[in-house]
């Protein structure tokens, strides 16, 4: 692995985000404008809008969401931030892990001393079968969607290999959205915040609030069976296994880190970036695993001089949750093999050894494409910072990872945060 | 003739599975590329395959695309796809014609399968897939 270095030190002063979810006529304009205000008030000194040298927005797909491209220009006179330069970075659903990392760059560079770095995405306003075809366009349209692959199918094509290679059932599919979904009921900003016994409870309520028959689920393994509450959308995984269709927002503010200190008493530093890429999923020699993530990881762990096992929580791209499970073995956490059995372990889990996607993640906060890889970074600036409420994982907290990945893992972006 | 992203596609609707290499005892690759990862050669040629090979791995598909909703598929008719790794080495994605799509578990990794040419409307005109059945 080569060894990279940050031309200058780059840290995190503020951070913040929209509420996730699905808002009919609030355009990416407006969640951004809500990321903004909220990510102000998190800058414990307060700047002057002024400061900010330029922007960098990851957005995936705005064309085909709303029928808008040229975002990133349009965010700057939207925020008051006119004649700053802004560019629009577009990796996929890693759009947002990108933006941050050209941040870096840009202050890294000797460039700019203050970046915005900005992830958005408005995706409800398409039906359903529409937002399914936009999202595949981030797999290969000549070579592979023609056999038929939606994106859930990617995914659902690498868990099949995964739980057929290692001898495992759906039970490790569904650790993970129950621990996201009880991590993001304790987030008041998620899409779906809800621990899976209370939508369990709500169905039965709703069922017999309209006189239908009311579903007699044992436990939750039986709800995750039910073909009707819990649709297959791509054999093996379920409607429970997918994160859902979201609008939102997320902003960062960097500074060189020698000016940190004008900003907060607790700034976070950037320590570690790692970016690869990856061709079409058929190509790769293992699909149990995410190479582009893996060479990401080695690089910001390099950069950071850190190992996987000294990272206090990480914030991964469970866009399902079989990536979850290989994420949290590309990172380094758990061997090949070995990541399904620590969520149910309750390895992951918030209060466990190795706290994985405490904001609810993916899963359950929500997945705005262009958004998720700054929102990642919120988490870990609120955790750090032991502001997470009542998510908090507590006062040792010292490093976090982000893990964001584009398609099937054809970009992957890791980033690795400390606090001092 | 130069590859381009249409020589796979043009070679399948003539009912050919082609991958390039820039000689003999060069590694083949499927779809077929302009340029040799190694850069060993500056032209890479054409190569016929066998169209045999195994099931790396699958998934059926009740929530359809709208291009194979078009095609007839969906919640009540899922669409097996899948990945099968070819004799000659290289992997492919895949329509997986021939499995019980009511029955996913029936499926099996490891399979052996063999390729097929399937004609798939799309609107008003047909377009020709690779797809691969497996070998009973």
């Amino acid at each position: 692995m080569k060894e990279r270095k940050l031309g200058r030190g780059v840290a995190m002063v503020g951070a913040g985000m929209s509420t996730f979810g699905a808002f009919a006529g609030i355009s990416t304009r407006d969640l951004l404008a809500d990321a903004y205000r909220d990510m102000i008030a998190t800058v414990d000194r307060g700047f002057d809008p002024n400061e900010i040298d330029g922007l960098y927005i990851g957005n995936f797909s705005s064309e085909l969401f709303e029928g808008q491209g040229h975002t990133a220009p349009i965010m700057t006179e939207w925020l008051g931030l006119a004649h700053r330069p802004a560019t629009r970075v577009e990796n996929a659903c890693a759009s947002g892990g990108t933006a941050l990392r050209q941040g870096v760059m840009a202050i890294a560079s000797g460039l700019y001393d203050v970046v915005l770095v900005g992830g958005i995405e408005k995706m409800s306003d398409l039906p359903i079968e529409r937002a399914t075809d936009a999202l595949a366009t981030a797999g290969d349209k000549l070579f592979e969607i023609p056999s038929g692959f939606t994106f859930p199918a990617f995914y659902a094509t690498m868990a099949s290999a995964y739980l057929d290679r290692y001898g495992l059932g759906a039970e490790v599919l569904r650790a993970v959205a129950v621990k996201n979904h009880e991590n993001g009921a304790l987030n008041p900003k998620a899409h779906f915040g809800q621990r899976i016994a209370d939508v369990m409870a709500s169905k039965k309520a709703a069922a017999a609030k309209k006189g239908k028959p009311v579903p007699q689920w044992k436990d939750i393994e039986e709800f995750f069976a039910d073909d009707r509450a819990n649709p297959m959308i791509a054999w093996p995984l379920r409607l429970f296994d997918c994160s859902p269709v979201s609008d939102g927002a997320a902003c960062v503010l960097l500074v060189r880190e020698d000016l940190a200190l004008q900003f907060t008493d607790t700034p976070i530093r950037i320590i570690g970036t790692g970016q690869a890429s990856d061709g079409a999923l058929h190509g790769r020699p293992d699909i149990t695993t995410v190479t582009s993530a893996r060479i990401a990881a080695g690089e910001a762990y390099a950069m950071a001089h850190v190992t996987p096992e000294e990272i206090s929580l990480a914030e991964v791209h469970d866009c399902f949750t079989i990536a979850e499970i290989v994420a949290t073995e590309d990172i380094g956490f758990f061997e090949a093999g070995k990541g399904g059995v620590a969520a149910i372990d309750g390895v992951t889990s918030r209060l466990g050894a190795r706290p994985v996607n405490t904001s609810g993640g993916l899963k359950s906060k929500g997945h705005p494409v262009g958004a998720s890889g700054v929102a990642q970074a919120v988490e870990i600036w609120k955790q750090l910072r032991q502001e997470a409420g009542p998510r908090g994982i507590g006062a040792n907290a010292r490093l976090g990872l982000t893990h964001n990945v584009g398609g099937t893992g054809q970009t992957s972006v890791v980033h690795i945060f400390e606090r001092r | 003739m130069a590859i381009t992203t249409a020589t796979y596609a043009e070679n399948i609707t003539a009912h050919k599975l082609v991958g390039s290499r820039t000689g003999i005892d060069r590694p083949i690759h499927v779809p077929p590329r302009p340029i040799d990862p190694l850069h060993v050669a500056d032209t890479m040629e054409l190569v016929e395959l066998s169209g045999k090979g195994t099931l790396v791995s699958f998934s059926v598909v009740p929530v359809a695309s709208s291009e194979m909703i078009a095609a007839g598929y969906g919640r009540e008719n899922p669409h097996c796809v899948g990945i099968v790794k070819l004799a000659e080495g290289p992997s492919i994605s895949a329509q997986i014609v021939g499995v019980d799509t009511k029955d996913p578990a029936s499926i099996r990794i490891g399979m052996p399968m063999t390729v097929e040419y399937l004609d798939r409307s799309a609107g008003e005109t047909t377009i020709t897939v690779v797809a691969f059945r497996p070998v009973l």
